[in-house]
């Protein structure tokens, strides 16, 4: 595949999402950002097709068929062990890492398979981003040079790095918090903002979707709340898939629901899924509804 | 290695909390439990007497005594036994224990730094008299053994072994590097022999790596070649065989402590797997990475045996490491203090001791301020 290099201008404010919190754009005004090498411009949509993943020879994840639209945040939702982290790394291509792990089926990003023969597993993480359920920023750079990082691992050309590392970092909420402090070490910040710079640093790039595993489950409750109304936001510009184990937070942050559920010694599976308001009031299966009241899991 | 997170103090921080002490009107007593305070030192003082008159009034006046080690033995043991009798009488049992531990384990930490300190002291102390600007500016041409041991000078040995320990280096790090690389962030089936093949080459004695130098490069070429004569050139081989693996296995634990978190950070941004070692993992790790070649110019520095067939030493200056014999400073110490019983020969070589010394303390800064842990690319 290869990555057009066009302008990322037309960053599509293609309001088609649902009804949350209106958030002001804290970019509205903003001169576009032009990279050169990175992925092309708007959100993408995400679909997976019977997919299956193993780790040795123990089936985690059976058949998942899952449609994760454009523009919208999709939260996936189930007790631990059930699969969703492992769903969530396959669709960028990280489960591959793992030693061991195999898979099956297909992931359409935006109608192409992600695992056709011909296409790097580089590509298609640029295009798809990931943020980890713990903080990881690199210790070595300091707070811009995080933000940075991806251009710089990537090879991605960038005509106004100072203007892109604001942008990034007012797009997940830590601007103002460090715009004075951006040469200090990344790993001189509280963990809030250590997760908030992760959340930039994959910004940055500029991808069409980004991914989430638990992003808030280390956080107290006032970063949570801010990685939710960033979010929010996001979702204007890119697609975004979420895992958490936080039902309010799934009822607060997302459009869609899916839920996962893996039943003793048996691959977890897909339950449900629906838009978050069908799952939360009025779901089909009853296991759904014992979990989102909170009676398992 | 990941920089655990240090929050600098806030000036606003400083501020606020001595004005709080500040608006504390009554002076409150403040204390640190288990912290040793004047008494305590006065306790030990008088404990100490104790035990010394003790010994003494058992020793010389009761009995025909021992010799000045039991003695010594006895006074330490006396010591402990009555500070901690006083200890429990004074603070009770539990902060006696405490007290008791303390003083032991301090008294060994100062036996164990005893002989270094002698050591250090000792070559000082027979160095430094002879030491002057000269020993870095002449030769030994000309200086026979029973000339006074400041006649001449070392500086031929200087530029040997900073050529030798330079050119070892820039050989060995980078396979150093590579191989600790191939341990750590690869998959290959190769590692585990790799892994053993390392520990068997750190544990090779430093006298067989100069002998396979000498067997297999100088004695076959070096009729057609002076570059494989005996020089500085060799002496760095047969060097760089003893760094590769103390740097490899230093690198490789040190790598080993890089989270795999950061690595996964960067595969999500696109990155290649090669583009994550060089621009995460040896970053990150950068600050042990210079640990590991600390110890290995340590270990290459002071090396003797593989000199003695590769570079052989010469009492001329020679700054050509490509060519012809060459001086270092531990050879300079060997032939000066093994060949003669003369003190002038003696003093010359723990005048070169001396140097070594204080030029491996000079590497070891330069390497610490070059590969120093630097806060958050502050490079730009």
């Amino acid at each position: 595949m290869s990555i057009p290099t066009e302008q990322a201008t037309e960053q599509a404010v293609d309001l088609t999402a649902g009804p949350m919190r209106s958030i002001d754009d804290p970019l509205a005004g903003r001169p576009p950002i032009r990279l050169v090498g990175g992925p092309p411009p708007g959100a993408a949509t995400l679909t997976a097709r019977g997919a299956c993943a193993w780790f040795g020879d123990h089936l985690v994840l059976e058949n998942v068929d899952l449609h994760m639209p454009a523009n919208q945040v999709t939260a996936l939702i189930g007790p631990s062990g059930c699969g969703k982290s492992t769903f969530l790394r396959l669709l960028n291509r990280m489960h591959e890492l793992v030693p061991g792990a195999q898979l099956a089926g297909e992931v359409l990003l935006d109608g192409q398979d992600i695992y056709r023969a011909g296409i790097r597993a580089q590509e298609v993480r640029l295009r798809i981003g990931m943020v980890f359920q713990k903080p990881n920023p690199f210790p070595a750079m300091s707070i811009r040079d995080n933000v940075l990082a991806g251009l710089k691992l990537a090879r991605i050309r960038c005509s106004n790095k100072q203007e892109l590392v604001e942008q990034a970092l007012l797009r997940a909420g830590l601007w103002r918090e460090v715009r004075d402090r951006l040469g200090d070490a990344g790993g001189a910040l509280s963990g809030g903002q250590q997760q908030r710079l992760c959340i930039a640093r994959a910004l940055a790039v500029q991808p069409n979707v980004l991914l989430m595993d638990e992003p808030c489950s280390a956080l107290d409750p006032t970063s949570t709340r801010r990685i939710e109304d960033t979010i929010a936001e996001l979702r204007q510009h890119i697609t975004v898939v979420i895992v958490t184990h936080n039902m309010q937070q799934a009822q607060r942050a997302s459009d869609h629901c899916a839920f996962f559920l893996a039943t003793e010694n048996q691959p977890g599976q897909v339950v449900e899924h629906d838009t978050t308001e069908t799952i939360f009031s009025d779901p089909a299966d009853e296991r759904t509804l014992a979990y989102v009241e909170g009676r398992f899991g | 290695m990941v920089a655990p997170v240090r929050l600098p103090p806030r000036r606003a921080d400083v501020a606020a909390a001595s004005a709080t002490s500040a608006s504390t009107a009554v002076p409150r007593p403040r204390r640190r439990p288990s912290e040793f305070e004047g008494i305590d030192y006065a306790t030990m003082a008088g404990c100490a007497v104790s035990a010394l008159a003790l010994s003494w009034v058992v020793f010389t006046r009761l009995t025909e005594g021992v010799g000045w080690f039991g003695f010594v033995l006895v006074v330490y043991l006396c010591f402990l036994a009555l500070y901690g009798l006083v200890s429990a009488d004074r603070l009770g049992r539990l902060l006696a224990v405490d007290r008791l531990a303390t003083v032991a384990i301090t008294s060994g930490a100062v036996l164990l730094a005893a002989p270094l300190v002698w050591l250090v002291g000792y070559v000082v102390l027979k160095g430094l008299p002879s030491l002057s600007t000269d020993f870095f500016r002449e030769d030994q041409g000309g200086i026979t053994p029973s000339m006074p041991a400041d006649a001449g000078g070392g500086s031929h040995a200087i530029v040997g072994s900073l050529q030798q320990v330079a050119l070892s280096l820039s050989l060995s790090l980078p396979l150093a590097l590579a191989t600790a690389v191939f341990l750590n962030e690869t998959r290959s089936r190769l590692r585990r022999p790799v892994r053993i093949f390392v520990d068997a080459m750190s544990g090779l004695p430093s006298i067989v790596a100069g002998l396979f130098i000498f067997a297999v490069l100088i004695l076959p070429y070096a009729e057609d070649s002076d570059v494989f004569g005996n020089n500085g050139l060799m002496a760095s081989l047969a060097l760089g065989m003893i760094m590769v693996p103390t740097i490899t296995r230093t690198v490789e634990v040190v790598l080993r402590l890089v989270p795999d978190g950061l690595r996964e950070a960067s595969l999500a941004l696109g990155a290649s797997r090669a583009r994550t070692v060089w621009s995460v993992v040896l970053p990150t790790a950068r600050s042990g990475i210079t640990t590991a070649v600390v110890l290995g110019i340590a270990r290459a520095v002071g090396e003797t045996a593989p000199l003695l067939f590769t570079s052989v030493g010469a009492s001329l200056f020679n700054s050509n490491p490509f060519n012809g014999p060459q001086e270092s400073l531990p050879l300079f110490v060997f032939r000066n203090i093994r060949n003669t019983p003369l003190p002038t020969q003696i003093d010359r070589g723990f005048t070169g001791a001396l140097v070594l010394m204080l030029i491996v303390l000079t590497l070891f800064a330069i390497t610490r301020m070059v590969g120093g842990e630097r806060k958050g690319g502050r490079r730009r």
